[in-house]
């Protein structure tokens, strides 16, 4: 019976290639593989039911199928272009076979249909993990880099650093913000660190805690903590909602906040003297001599 | 204008999704940008509240309009645990999770009209408006 299915479907392949090719060409109009350019389509259909047709024979998957999913990925085809490819082959085959058949009772029918699922089934397992593999390598590789981004921190001069922050801060960031922040007032020896809100959508009250709690921790430590970079609109929000934000000083712009961390440490910005006076003052006591 | 959208909320980030579709509408229907930071605050004090304290719920938004204005309404509504001193939760500086107990007083200044409604172990549902000036 196994064997008898099998060479039903291996020695009427071209039949079958020729049905599923129809079926497959009369979805193409109406969904998204319609802006897929017609060659393309065809030579990558041909190749998918050949890969179909291998693995059936081979009885088992193949290295083929692999090649053939990872190239798919690639080119970012959706994965419903390979499930709905499947689904059809499986209609297309069950039917075939049927019709090549004398006789059909419902033993029959129920063994065709079991078998049709153990050749269809693997193939569509295999191609949906392959494409969620791929899709949570992506996923995992971006948290990391979404993570390395989250929280930076720049020691500008001796003493002060700065942390610009921009994005959404959410539970785990805010985490991650406190860390770093303590980590870098020590390792980089700050007296003042300018945390730099500008980038920042929206200003709760768990954002307005979190920065509260992150400006009192770096006090304990010695340090002081100016909040720059608050617009106007989120001045007017904080103030609605009732937030205290008076323990420490917090100014509009990061150079304002730069200005007053520089006198905080004792600096100051000087223009350097303009050198053509020099030479002019040189000019001048040569023409004198 | 009866139009109508929701965002279920689940996940911490299902805050940011409410917040961006409430400042889309809040655009669409004409705010300035003061307007819109106070709507996405509100939206994200009242997200997070479904999101600590219940954990499941959704916000959903709604153009209104009548005879003279224009204006926004957030719903925010869960089945959970229900508020049992409504008037502590309004008094700004209470909270039961350490936070800065700012949240629902604070959306009520945000906001032109609050209304809240709970009741103990049945859930919550918050309405607050913002005109259009």
């Amino acid at each position: 019976m196994d064997q008898k299915l099998k060479d039903i479907v291996i020695g009427h392949s071209d039949d079958i290639v020729k049905m599923w090719l129809e079926e497959v060409n009369k979805k193409k109009s109406s969904d998204y593989t319609a802006t897929i350019s017609d060659e393309l389509f065809e030579s990558t259909n041909r190749e998918f039911v050949n890969v179909i047709f291998t693995s059936i024979e081979k009885s088992g998957l193949t290295n083929d199928l692999n090649d053939f999913s990872e190239r798919l990925i690639n080119l970012g085809w959706p994965l419903s272009y390979l499930t709905d490819g499947m689904q059809v082959f499986r209609r297309v085959i069950t039917e075939y076979i049927l019709k090549q058949s004398e006789q059909i009772d419902s033993d029959y029918f129920a063994e065709v249909l079991r078998k049709v699922d153990g050749w269809v089934d693997p193939v569509i397992n295999q191609l949906v993990n392959e494409y969620s593999g791929s899709w949570e390598h992506i996923v995992s590789l971006q948290r990391v880099a979404l993570q390395e981004l989250s929280a930076p921190l720049i020691p500008v001069m001796d003493n002060i650093t700065i942390m610009p922050l921009i994005g959404t801060i959410d539970t785990e960031r805010a985490k991650l913000i406190m860390e770093n922040l303590l980590d870098g007032v020590i390792k980089h020896n700050a007296e003042v660190v300018l945390i730099d809100i500008t980038g920042v959508p929206v200003v709760d009250t768990m954002v307005a805690h979190h920065i509260i709690q992150a400006a009192e921790a770096v006090r304990l430590i010695g340090s002081r903590c100016i909040l720059v970079g608050i617009r106007p609109e989120i001045a007017q929000t904080i103030v609605n909602l009732g937030i205290d934000l008076g323990k420490f000083p917090t100014k509009s712009s990061l150079r304002k906040g730069f200005k007053s961390a520089l006198e905080l440490t004792n600096r100051t910005i000087e223009d350097v003297q303009p050198k053509e006076q020099d030479i002019e003052k040189l000019i001048d006591s040569l023409n004198r001599e | 204008m009866d139009f109508q959208s929701c965002v279920n909320i689940k996940k911490e980030w299902d805050i940011v999704g409410a917040r961006q579709l409430g400042r889309d509408i809040a655009r669409k229907i004409g705010f300035g940008t003061v307007d819109q930071a106070r709507i996405a605050t509100a939206i994200s004090e009242l997200a997070r509240n479904i999101y600590l304290y219940a954990g499941t719920g959704k916000i959903c938004f709604e153009a209104i309009e009548d005879m003279n204005h224009k204006g926004l309404r957030i719903v925010a509504m869960d089945d959970g645990p229900g508020i049992k001193e409504l008037s502590q939760v309004m008094e700004d500086g209470f909270s039961t999770s350490g936070g800065l107990g700012a949240g629902l007083p604070g959306v009520k200044r945000l906001m032109d009209d609050f209304d809240i409604q709970s009741e103990d172990g049945k859930g919550t549902e918050i309405k607050a408006v913002k005109w259009l000036r």
